[in-house]
């Protein structure tokens, strides 16, 4: 990349116990500014407690993460948030405006003065990510991908230098996770913020992701999808023999039993009927056509 | 005669406005209800009703305690009430699948401890009447003297929540968001349960320990179902709350009037009917209502 200085994050050797097992293992990569990277691994394989560690809400048993070139601070406006589950009660007296606004306080003292200054970072945050056409409805009965779209301008609107999502992909639908993707992708360049992206799938985030980060029993390799996405090395991660297979410009990793779960979720299209007998998958749902 | 006189002294008996013990009711029971009121909403957002409700039995076993002793019911009610948040803040409240259990095992104990203290009270200090006072309440016959410290600790509760607005309103929304924010969610859930404490307290000097929950709970919940903005939200739940408890006491006094043998019904009976007949009307709007498109603030 050609961002000069030094890299938005930094993970040095970085390690993490909970409970007595090794979340993560010597991790180690960096982000540069303005780029975006997808953080790829299966459910358990430490995406999350990685993400905690950047933002500091974890503490770290070895080695260093460095954001901006300085070490970790607690408090940070330099990073943006999306966690995975927020869970918004549909009662709750909170406008998706709101919501945003608490992005840019919602840590001071004291109840909110009416500022233009104020309002007008909100408002364009709001536009940023198309969601003025609901900013002013409850936040809680927004359907999954408008609220999607609240949390993020809820994350940027301290204009973070560095973004992180955990599966913001997870619980919707593919049209609406691509159209999150190509906002993300957009915003990332507009406004030279760094995303650091979880998924599950790699495959929504080819067209735009900068390098990737795959993650499997809290180890890591890092580099472009060309480096990373080779039987060779993800082999060598997992340390036993992985798929990688290419079926209509669509990656499969197949690492193991799990994995093959994974596929029968989101990928009718790329399995057909007599690769799911094979693969011993369910059956295809009806009406969904190939 | 004029038509306006009658109906004001058929609306207000005579001598309710030059009563002192109405003055004092009065002053009590807003301040009660306004505390009750803003902390109530925060109550109902984060789904710490079960645990406020756990520290009234708490306040009622303090408030028994302290008359045992021979000291005010109101210091009695808020030391109570302020133990019992740390006890449960030790018990694990600030964790959502400990908070059940933690408000429960609080609870217990509490309600244990006041049908002890207050049976110690009515044997030994031979005055029936301190069960109704702890359990129920008895706005008319609040001390005097009581009225500048309820102020006192009223205000300083309501500053704490008007400081904490922000940080607790993100928190309520969403832990992680807010630790993700630099809130740091531990401190701002004590210093609530604190000011939780203090709202008890007070409202179970106006009508009661048991019945402060409805205080605490019920403007706030038709509140929240009546408006789409926090502000209003607790602006709403103040007046509910206020207008509930003053024509609560009006009735109250009044009912010395026309109830049979002229012995006058509690004021808690009608601060809660009140509260509940706000609640059932705060829903009707609600329900015609579905999602409503708006253009930012």
């Amino acid at each position: 990349m050609t961002a000069p200085g030094a890299p938005v994050l930094e993970l040095d050797g970085a390690t993490v116990s909970l409970g007595g097992r090794t979340v993560l293992d010597q991790v180690s990569f960096a982000v540069d500014a303005g780029q975006f990277t997808g953080l790829i691994g299966s459910n358990g394989a430490g995406k999350t407690t990685l993400l905690r560690t950047v933002l500091g809400l974890q503490r770290l048993d070895a080695g260093s993460v460095r954001v901006l070139g300085r070490p970790l601070a607690k408090r940070s406006g330099d990073v943006g948030y999306v966690p995975q589950k927020v869970l918004l009660d549909p009662d709750m007296p909170l406008r998706a405006w709101d919501l945003v606004a608490l992005g840019l306080d919602g840590h001071r003292f004291g109840i909110p003065m009416p500022s233009k200054r104020r309002a007008d970072a909100v408002d364009a945050m709001v536009a940023a990510v198309g969601a003025e056409g609901f900013a002013g409805a409850r936040v809680g009965r927004l359907s999954g991908g408008e609220q999607q779209r609240v949390l993020i301008a809820h994350a940027l609107v301290s204009r973070p230098r560095l973004l992180l999502l955990d599966e913001p992909l997870a619980n919707l639908d593919l049209h609406s996770a691509q159209e999150v993707v190509g906002l993300l992708a957009r915003v990332s360049r507009q406004q030279h913020v760094a995303v650091l992206l979880s998924a599950h799938d790699i495959n929504p985030l080819l067209p735009v992701m900068d390098r990737v980060v795959y993650i499997a029993g809290g180890r890591a390799v890092c580099g472009t999808t060309e480096e990373v996405i080779r039987e060779d090395v993800l082999s060598a991660l997992y340390r036993h023999h992985v798929d990688v297979l290419t079926v209509h410009g669509r990656i499969l990793v197949i690492a193991g039993a799990a994995d093959l779960e994974h596929l029968s979720l989101g990928h009718h299209e790329v399995v057909g009927p007599e690769q799911r007998r094979h693969l011993s998958l369910p059956p295809e749902p009806a009406g969904d056509g190939g | 005669m004029s038509a306006v006189h009658r109906l004001l002294t058929w609306l207000v008996e005579p001598g309710f406005a030059s009563s002192a013990p109405v003055h004092v009711a009065l002053v009590v029971g807003t301040v009660a209800a306004t505390v009750s009121a803003v902390v109530g909403v925060f109550t109902v957002l984060r789904g710490q009703s079960f645990a406020g409700h756990a520290l009234t039995d708490v306040a009622a076993a303090g408030g028994s305690g302290a008359l045992l002793l021979g000291a005010g019911a109101l210091s009695g009610f808020v030391v109570g009430g302020l133990l019992g948040a740390g006890a449960m803040d030790l018990v694990g409240v600030q964790r959502a699948r400990g908070r059940d259990l933690a408000t429960g095992v609080v609870l217990g104990v509490a309600t244990g401890v006041t049908a002890l203290v207050l049976y110690l009270d009515t044997t030994t200090r031979a005055t029936a009447g301190t069960v109704q006072q702890v359990l129920f309440g008895s706005i008319f016959s609040v001390d005097a003297a009581v009225v500048p410290v309820s102020v006192a600790l009223g205000a300083v509760a309501v500053a704490a929540v008007g400081a904490l607005y922000r940080p607790l309103l993100l928190s309520s929304v969403d832990p992680e968001l807010a630790a993700a924010r630099g809130v740091p969610t531990r401190a701002v859930g004590v210093v609530f349960m604190g000011a939780l404490s203090l709202a008890v307290g007070l409202s179970a000097v106006a009508i009661g320990a048991i019945l402060s929950t409805a205080l605490l709970v019920g403007p706030a919940a038709a509140a929240l179902r009546a408006t789409r903005r926090l502000g209003w939200a607790v602006v709403t739940a103040v007046v509910i709350g206020t207008v509930s408890t003053s024509l609560g006491v009006l009735f109250a006094y009044d009912s010395y009037y026309w109830a049979p043998g002229r012995r006058g019904l509690p004021v808690s009976f009608f601060v809660v009917a009140l509260v509940v007949a706000a609640y059932g009307v705060s829903g009707l709007p609600a329900r015609r209502r579905r999602r409503v498109p708006g253009t930012g603030r």
